[in-house]
């Protein structure tokens, strides 16, 4: 299946959870906001929702100083 | 006989006022406030004689006197673009940390007149704070948005402020700011910042949030941008440059990064996109 990611599109195993995303690009969870069709996803829900084919994925990489 | 097309309605430190047609803001001057050094027409100072047309906003400002309680909201805005002060004083805007980004946005908000700040942080004032962040020497020790709301009542008492001295968490984040129509992220730590935009957008998803992230170094002040990184989520930073032992944080680049942010938050009072001007 195919979904849009940080605006590209990528061919993804089908029924791949976020959280399985996130961990196959070695992402943080607890240093991204993850945003599935226009909807902020909070981290203890990341594992449970599942990739749908034609979804929207922004994944936005947050670094520490203010 | 004089008809109403040889009068104007003007308004003079924010009172209206009839003025005569072909009337200059000098003749005004000497007729309400004769001893005014400072001559302000619709945001901008104007020579004594220049002339005024219907609907000017005038401000007459004498230098160094300190005005009266209820002209001083007036003057304190003279300089501002017509129009966005009465905007702005509507607004209830939250800023979650007050350290450098914080502190900096507070000072830049209450000066533009915003109605009423909500400012949280649980930290003191420590003197490795003072190479970027709004503080002063003799308020080391004081808890940091008792310090800063001591600081804005100095520059703009006509904003309402509410200090919140308490560490934000998951459970006290959408009460502390329930009534913020916009929110400001301003924290150190990237997780903290991730925890915050998870929190608020869970309870108030129609709400923007202007988050800061990469301002450390002193790398290009360019290289700072607003971005929109997601539907009501902005990103104000180089978006990289994380602080980390080499890459400290000081008052330059955090300060283009704040009012980056704060200039993000005008602009969507104000109805404009805080990312590209819309014809």
């Amino acid at each position: 299946m195919d979904i849009i990611f940080n605006g590209k599109t990528r061919t993804l195993p089908k029924g791949i959870s976020i959280q399985e995303l996130l961990d196959q690009l070695r992402l943080d969870c607890m240093q991204v906001v993850v945003e599935h069709n226009n909807n902020i996803v909070p981290r203890q829900r990341l594992a449970e929702t599942s990739l749908h084919n034609g979804d929207t994925l922004e994944v936005i990489h947050f670094v520490g100083g203010g | 006989m004089c008809g109403s097309w040889c009068f104007m309605q003007i308004k003079v430190n924010e009172q209206n006022y009839t003025a005569g047609a072909d009337e200059t803001v000098g003749a005004v001057r000497d007729r309400i406030k004769n001893d005014a050094d400072l001559l302000i027409i619709n945001g901008f100072p104007a020579a004594a004689d220049t002339l005024l047309q219907n609907g000017d906003h005038v401000v007459l400002i004498r230098r160094g006197e300190i005005p009266e309680a209820g002209e001083l909201d007036a003057l304190l805005t003279a300089r501002h673009t017509p129009g966005v002060h009465e905007r702005v004083k509507q607004a209830t805007i939250g800023i979650a940390g007050v350290g450098g980004l914080g502190s900096a946005i507070a000072i830049a908000l209450a000066r533009t007149g915003i109605g009423h700040l909500i400012i949280a942080d649980f930290d003191i004032v420590e003197p490795s704070n003072l190479n970027r962040q709004q503080y002063f020497i003799d308020q080391i020790g004081l808890p940091k948005v008792y310090a800063l709301r001591d600081t804005l009542v100095r520059i703009n008492p006509h904003v309402r402020l509410t200090a919140c001295h308490l560490r934000l968490t998951t459970a006290n984040i959408t009460e502390i700011f329930g009534h913020a129509q916009i929110l400001v992220e301003a924290f150190d730590l990237a997780e903290q910042k991730v925890m915050l935009v998870e929190t608020f957008a869970a309870r108030f998803p129609d709400r923007p949030i202007i988050t800061g992230s990469g301002m450390a170094g002193y790398g290009p002040a360019n290289s700072v941008q607003t971005q929109r990184v997601a539907n009501n989520l902005y990103l104000c930073g180089d978006g990289t440059t994380a602080a980390a032992p080499g890459t400290g944080l000081m008052a330059p680049r955090v300060g283009v990064a704040a009012h980056h942010q704060a200039n993000a938050v005008l602009r969507l009072l104000l109805g404009h996109d805080p990312v590209i001007d819309k014809a």
